[in-house]
């Protein structure tokens, strides 16, 4: 029968028109209201019918993983030692694997022994030109850029505010712990601990030293190993060898320090 | 068939074999043929005084009917001065196997090659952007003009001299921005205006005309209206600009049709207005920066993209001493990748298909809701829903999060958490094909798609294959041609999946193609699940970790293609220069399936109304962002 293909069409029509009320139905005024938990049921692969979201009253959470313009992380300012310093140190990685070339980045000397010192002096993002490819996060040794979340950056006027300098473009570590807990914790073990890599690695320096001092007769072997830069050991290591080699090193921290305390 | 009998016997060369055809041209042809002995490169040079005739032979006798790719490169400095232009073609047989690559080379002040529209009319764009951006000339082309750029375009920018307006260095990285990195922003140092070149004999009053007139030329106007009309309505003769801003083109792209009365005559397709010269931005680029690049080619699908980019690097790779194959689990990741935006580009060129029939915005908003929750997972997974930058040379940027999670950040933030192998099998298992089920029903017996669709545009299965027609487009005039089986990679063997092919090759063809490939995917996808579980943990990057992140690569060619959602998508990237390898590409070229399909765009129309076009453009399913590169 001719039209028959065509009132099949609007049987699904209006299906789709009945659905976009059930969530009306099911959830009611919860539905609107700001502490929900049927937002994952209507937003997931069970949702059925409306599937919009009425933004800015609600948005939708972006995920760990997602990339946008990137941050320089700092240490935190109630950090003990450094509060506020860079975990940048302008070895310039960053910016040469930058596909449109958009990070600038000066290098900070000794005023006296002219120097690189591990730090940058300057560090510039043009977020016009930054695709958001994340390949300065994926590729820094130190974790010390990363990815934002925050999306809304739009501006008034686009020739003077869309160059990020460092003041800008510094975040807390801890809010990278925030806005990405699972990666933030990989790279820590990646690592081996919650500081900087290279805290670490002066704290493991120390304590070899210590080490040594006080027992001169170490077997070769283990000194070997301790020696060895942490980053390349971790790849051969399995998740449990990591998990002991990390707890290994927190004994040796824990008795440097309680030998430091008695001296 | 009897040719290729006829051919057995006269030699002994086993031309099934791509080394007997190659001896079979060097034997029929001694000096015009030779091989290409060059490190790291295959197939035969040709002489072009000869090109047409090899052509032929290689066309008729040896049954290479399929040209996939030609495109130009530009070896100043690297190869002899008289033989520094080069045209790299790529042929195939449309029953499948590897490619027959020829070659031939023409001083670079005075490069003329003959022309292979007669031969091969698939290369017709493909000359014209080679004359465009190279400034080879093709004796005998019929139509030969610029193509992306403008007629009054000073220069032909892909040549190695020419240098772009905000020029700063040959190679990435430039050496300004570290350590001593003054930042600085483009157009301050080169305002707006300043960095157009004219040609000295240029009058600038003329500006206007000079594209315009070489667009409309060889559209038959002039031509005495009454002596048309026959003895019906008398009708007159209109040229009717569609584009560059008709929302029907899907972006800013131009149809020049001559119609008489309603009916089509001539149609020409004009692009270029999104033109940004990625594949100079490619030159200049390391091997790694290109591949975010990739993904703003055909912004819908951009994990095949990268794929295919991935594909290209790692032949070249394979070339050198130290390479290893990319892991099992991230080629199963790479399936799921391109299957998943198989279905993202369909679902999205189907809805885009009905809103240019009328059916305004509901059904394509019915396919966009199962769309987004495909998006979701590739932002979870990659970090972008559309830009994913996720493969990389020897694995994936990434192994699959355990729960596709998110995180409060902004205010009124609400949070969603999955777990990941649960939101795959979800919508795999259930929502994608209860959605198919459901948009069939709703759609394929409809009156009016039938009405409209059937019968139009059609598509004859001869000219697909001599226009070079591919993905949906070839499929749908009944040629079983996809490269995931024509010339398999990745997983591919070992997965079990058909090649719907349509029958007649009309718009309706290609509905159905793309409808029955859709639920192609969920059938690979769901024997890539238990994969996923299989391999769980496992390494995904090549040699156990990260890749560097400036690669040197091996010098030589290579030709990675991969059956993107619209069609063959194909990367020509050459390595040349130092002989221990190089850290950019010395030629960078993408065979865009929606360049390709545009030029049967023509044949297509004719005779049809002025309202089909509109469908007919809709079923090929182009990007401008992949057409204009």
């Amino acid at each position: 029968m001719y039209g028959q293909g065509i009132f099949k069409g609007l049987v699904v029509t209006f299906k789709h028109l009945i659905n976009t009320y059930v969530d009306d139905l099911r959830y009611g005024w919860r539905k609107y209201s700001k502490d929900t938990d049927n937002f994952e049921t209507r937003q997931g692969p069970k949702s059925r019918g409306s599937f919009t979201v009425q933004y800015p009253d609600e948005k939708i959470a972006v995920p760990e993983r997602f990339r946008f313009v990137p941050f320089l992380v700092v240490e935190d300012d109630d950090h003990p030692d450094r509060p506020g310093h860079d975990w940048c140190t302008s070895c310039g990685i960053c910016a040469k694997v930058c596909p449109p070339q958009c990070i600038w980045i000066i290098r900070s000397e000794d005023p006296v022994t002219k120097r690189p010192v591990p730090e940058p002096e300057a560090f510039f993002i043009d977020i016009d030109i930054c695709m958001n490819c994340g390949y300065c996060a994926e590729f820094c040794p130190f974790d010390a850029i990363k990815m934002d979340h925050d999306y809304e950056m739009a501006s008034y006027d686009r020739t003077t505010t869309h160059i990020h300098d460092k003041e800008k473009l510094s975040k807390p570590f801890s809010y990278w712990k925030r806005i990405a807990p699972t990666t933030a914790y990989e790279e820590m073990e990646a690592r081996g601990g919650w500081e900087h890599i290279d805290v670490i690695k002066a704290k493991k320096k120390l304590a070899n030293a210590e080490a040594k001092k006080a027992a001169t007769p170490i077997p070769v072997a283990e000194a070997v190993a301790t020696d060895a830069p942490p980053v390349e050991v971790k790849e051969e290591l399995s998740a449990d060898e990591r998990k002991a080699k990390r707890e290994a090193a927190l004994a040796r921290k824990r008795t440097k320090e309680q030998g430091e305390g008695g001296e | 068939m009897t040719n290729e009998v006829s051919i057995e016997q006269q030699t002994q060369h086993d031309i099934q074999k791509l080394d007997g055809v190659v001896d079979y041209l060097i034997e029929k042809y001694p000096n015009i043929v030779t091989k290409d002995t060059r490190e790291g490169y295959s197939g035969v040079m040709i002489d072009r005084n000869h090109l047409v005739d090899v052509a032929t032979t290689m066309r008729d006798e040896l049954g290479y009917n399929y040209l996939s790719s030609a495109t130009a490169v530009d070896y100043v400095g690297v190869s002899e001065p008289d033989s520094d232009m080069e045209m790299v073609y790529h042929a195939y047989r449309i029953s499948g196997g590897g490619a027959l690559v020829f070659k031939t080379q023409a001083p670079r002040d005075n490069p003329v090659i003959p022309s292979l529209v007669d031969v091969y009319p698939a290369s017709d764009f493909q000359e014209r952007e080679a004359y465009d951006l190279y400034g080879i000339q093709f004796a005998g082309h019929p139509n030969l003009k610029r193509i992306l750029l403008w007629e009054g375009f000073h220069g032909h920018p892909m040549r190695k001299d020419w240098k772009e307006a905000y020029y700063e260095e040959e190679t990435k990285p430039f050496g300004s921005r570290w350590p001593g990195g003054q930042v600085h922003r483009s157009e301050e140092m080169n305002p707006y205006g300043k960095n157009v070149k004219y040609p000295d004999d240029f009058d600038l009053s003329r500006l206007r005309d000079i594209s315009e007139e070489s667009i409309y030329s060889g559209l038959g106007l002039g031509v005495d209206v009454q002596s048309l009309g026959g003895d019906g309505m008398k009708t007159d003769r209109l040229i009717v600009n569609m584009g560059p801003h008709h929302p029907s083109t899907h972006g800013v792209f131009r149809m020049v049709i001559t119609l008489n009365g309603e009916t089509i005559e001539t149609l020409e397709p004009v692009m270029g207005y999104l033109h940004r010269n990625h594949e100079k931005i490619g030159e200049r680029n390391t091997y790694l920066h290109n591949m975010p690049f990739t993904d703003r080619l055909d912004y819908l699908s951009s994990m095949g993209n990268n794929v295919g980019y991935a594909l290209a690097i790692e032949q070249l790779m394979a070339k050198g001493s130290r390479y290893t194959p990319v892991p099992y689990r991230a080629e199963v990741i790479r399936v799921l990748m391109m299957e998943l935006t198989r279905i993202v580009n369909h679902l999205w060129s189907i809805g885009f298909l009905l809103n240019d029939l009328g059916a305004f915005f509901t059904p394509m908003l019915y396919a966009n809701n199962e769309r987004e929750k495909i998006l979701d997972f590739f932002e979870a997974v990659a970090g972008s829903r559309l830009m994913c930058n996720y493969m990389r040379f020897g694995g994936i940027f990434k192994d699959l999060p355990d729960r596709i999670k998110s995180v409060m950040n902004m205010v009124n933030d609400r949070i969603r958490d999955f777990d990941t192998m649960e939101y795959l099998t979800d919508i795999i298992t259930e929502r994608l094909p209860r959605f198919l089920d459901e948009y069939e029903y709703y759609l394929n017996q409809n009156e009016i798609i039938r009405a409209r669709c059937i019968g139009v545009g059609v598509l004859p299965p001869d000219m697909a294959v001599a226009y070079g027609a591919v993905g949906p487009l070839l499929r749908g005039s009944g040629i079983g041609y996809d490269v995931r089986r024509a010339e398999p990679y990745s997983i591919y063997p070992e997965l079990d999946f058909d090649i719907p092919v349509g029958v007649q090759g009309d718009i309706y063809d290609r509905y159905t193609v793309r409808m029955r490939e859709m639920r192609e995917s969920l059938r690979i996808l769901r024997q890539i699940l238990p994969r996923l579980e299989a391999t769980k943990g496992q390494e995904v990057w090549a040699g156990g970790k990260q890749g560097a992140y400036s690669p040197r690569i091996p010098i030589g060619e290579s030709y990675g293609r991969v059956e993107n959602p619209k069609g063959e998508l194909g990367y020509y990237v050459v390595s040349a220069g130092d002989p221990k390898g190089t850290q950019n590409p010395w030629r960078y070229h993408v065979r865009a399936p929606s360049f390709t399909n545009l030029t049967a765009l023509g044949a297509m129309s004719k005779g049809h109304k002025v309202a089909d076009v509109v469908t007919i453009l809709g079923s090929i399913d182009i990007v401008l962002g992949e057409t204009d590169r």
